[in-house]
């Protein structure tokens, strides 16, 4: 049951051939036994799932018929569920639980599904290797000794170990894209303001955006077709409709159009990944794409664009985080400003203290013209590398990082090293285009993503064109050894 | 702080800026952590200081990728009163205010 796609499992739960309560069940009992591999969850409340499970049953016999009912599916502990611990992996969130649900968990209740639990990231999504997590690195199941990617980390973990059919991630630079490769499923980042931000803990407020992570593109499909939409309660939210994203999925790919742009396969580049990806690239060709070489001549400046950007609105969102309303609070503060700094001090870790300054400094008195609009300009020039690339072509493809999942520690003393991970995806974000990962190859015994990147709102065509892959690719359905050990 | 700019300033940054900024963002560093914190944040703007050779004239800044703007409402109130939920899960609360530490003496 642990290894059925979410579209099999819902089909399953309908023709009764087992109930929600089983299938809650297995996987608690996988969490239970095989977590402790993977650290890959930071909160599991187990009544809760089975009453909501038994709920689920009794909604399916009475022929109830939401895309997702009575289907677990695991949460990235940044989204506020009420009443459940939201720690967004910091201390300064360790007690705080949320008084309201966020959009995407009440469109995930709406259609049916259960909270399985909250899965483990880097502190405040900011990081690429779970690392920075105040609950400790989770994971990768293929391989102990290195790290699942971050930010969505856990959520990746959980789903290449079998610990959940499917979990949410948010993806700020990569955060989705980059966990899924290193772990070996399916995520896709979506246009910017098609998923609410409403309730997801704010890092990089015009960056951020949440999207689901799965083995397969066409469960990614159905998870997005629940959590896109317009939120009025998010001013930065799409008004667009939304299509059905398993509309497409089986639409041919014939006389596509496929861009290469050729800074992503330059220096940097490993070797035997890049192989990988040009073989993946061959079997887009055979399903009939054209591949046409493509250029983004700015995007060696993404790395540099993010870190001022992203740093810049993280340390106006993270002013939020005062020890007075919620969440931590230093012992015995001497005046109000003790309890200010010393909160703050001791509630970051320090990557997040690193970010808050970076980002103070470009916004302070005299400094702001020279980096934060000089990055929203460069920004303009990224995206605009972009927009012109796809007056030629459909969609980009390339690697999703420059190679397999590193050893832990290996880059966690390099703050540059670690932002040079996220070369490929940075850019993305920058733009607000939507961008997938797929599972497109093995090196070394682990696994490696392709990327696409589509136009804004062409989230339809990568899942199509990642469900046609993996119909004619088994990649996507390697198993880490962590995934075939079983819990009984 | 002093009013510099890219031009006569290589985007290095000095210890005390650092414990400026740190002011700035009410955050504390420990005396023996402004050395390291500094050499980290000194690496980082290093490496951004590339995009000083960018040459941006007339170029719009983007803040928002798809160049939305903020949308407007009717002015009516939506939000119902929470104040107890929101309490319960702060730190210090009575009488249905926050505490903090006494401001005025």
């Amino acid at each position: 049951m642990h290894d059925k796609t979410v579209a099999q499992l819902a089909a399953g739960l309908r023709d009764k051939q087992f109930s929600s309560v089983e299938l809650s069940e297995c996987f608690l009992q996988r969490i239970d036994k095989l977590d402790t591999h993977c650290n890959s969850y930071v909160s599991v409340d187990k009544e809760a799932v089975r009453s909501a499970a038994a709920a689920a049953d009794d909604s399916l016999a009475a022929g109830e018929t939401a895309p997702l009912t009575g289907i677990p599916i695991a949460h990235k502990d940044i989204f506020c569920t009420q009443g459940l611990r939201t720690s967004c992996g910091s201390r300064m969130l360790d007690n705080f639980f949320p008084p309201y649900d966020a959009t995407v968990i009440q469109r995930f209740q709406n259609d049916g599904a259960i909270i399985l639990g909250k899965t483990n990231m880097d502190e405040f999504a900011m990081g690429s290797s779970n690392e920075t997590s105040y609950y400790g690195a989770a994971t990768n199941p293929w391989d102990k000794e290195r790290v699942p990617g971050g930010s969505s980390g856990g959520s990746a973990a959980a789903v290449a170990a079998l610990l959940a059919p499917a979990a949410t991630g948010t993806d700020t630079g990569g955060s989705i894209r980059q966990p899924a490769a290193f772990c070996g499923i399916t995520g896709i980042k979506p246009t910017y303001g098609r998923v609410s931000r409403l309730g997801m803990v704010a890092f990089a407020s015009s960056l951020d955006q949440a999207g689901p992570m799965a083995r397969t593109a066409e469960d990614c499909a159905l998870l997005l077709n629940t959590m896109a939409g317009h939120d009025p309660l998010d001013s930065t939210s799409s008004e667009r409709p939304v299509e059905d994203y398993c509309a497409e999925l089986n639409t041919d790919i014939k006389g596509l159009r496929i861009g290469l742009p050729e800074q992503y396969f330059a220096d940097g580049l490993e070797a035997e990944t890049a192989a990988q990806v040009q073989s993946a690239l061959r079997e887009l060709e055979a399903l009939g794409a054209t591949l046409v070489d493509v250029s983004l001549p700015h995007s060696h400046l993404s790395v540099p664009t993010y870190y001022i950007i992203a740093p810049a609105e993280a340390s106006t969102n993270l002013s939020r985080f005062d020890g007075v309303r919620y969440g931590y609070r230093c012992q015995d503060p001497q005046d109000l400003h003790d309890l200010y700094t010393r909160s703050r001090e001791e509630g970051f870790g320090e990557e997040v203290k690193r970010r808050i300054l970076v980002g103070t400094y470009a916004l302070s008195a005299g400094y702001y013209d020279a980096y934060y609009k000089k990055a929203q300009q460069v920004r303009r020039l990224i995206q605009d590398d972009f927009l012109a690339c796809f007056d030629k072509v459909d969609v980009l493809a390339g690697p999703t990082t420059p190679g397999p999942a590193f050893v832990k520690g290996e880059k966690s003393n390099d703050p540059i090293a670690m932002y040079l991970e996220d070369i490929y995806t940075l850019a993305v974000n920058l733009a607000g285009l939507p961008g997938m990962s797929i599972p497109a190859g093995m090196v070394r015994g682990k696994p490696i993503g392709m990327q696409l990147i589509g136009r804004h709102f062409d989230e339809a065509r990568l899942l199509n064109i990642g469900h046609r892959f993996q119909q004619a690719t088994d990649w996507h359905q390697q198993r880490a050894p962590l995934a075939q050990q079983e819990s009984a | 702080m002093a009013q510099r700019t890219p031009a006569n300033h290589n985007m290095s940054i000095e210890q005390d800026e650092i414990e400026t900024i740190a002011e700035l963002a009410r955050i504390r560093i420990a005396a023996e952590e402004v050395e390291p914190v500094t050499d980290r944040i000194t690496a980082i703007l290093a490496m951004v200081d590339q995009l000083q050779d960018v040459d941006t004239s007339g170029i719009e800044p983007m803040a928002n990728p798809l160049d939305a703007v903020a949308r407007l409402r009717v002015d009516e109130v939506t939000e119902v009163n929470q104040r107890e939920a929101f309490q319960a899960i702060a730190p210090s609360v009575e009488d249905g205010l926050y505490l903090v530490p006494r401001v005025v003496e």
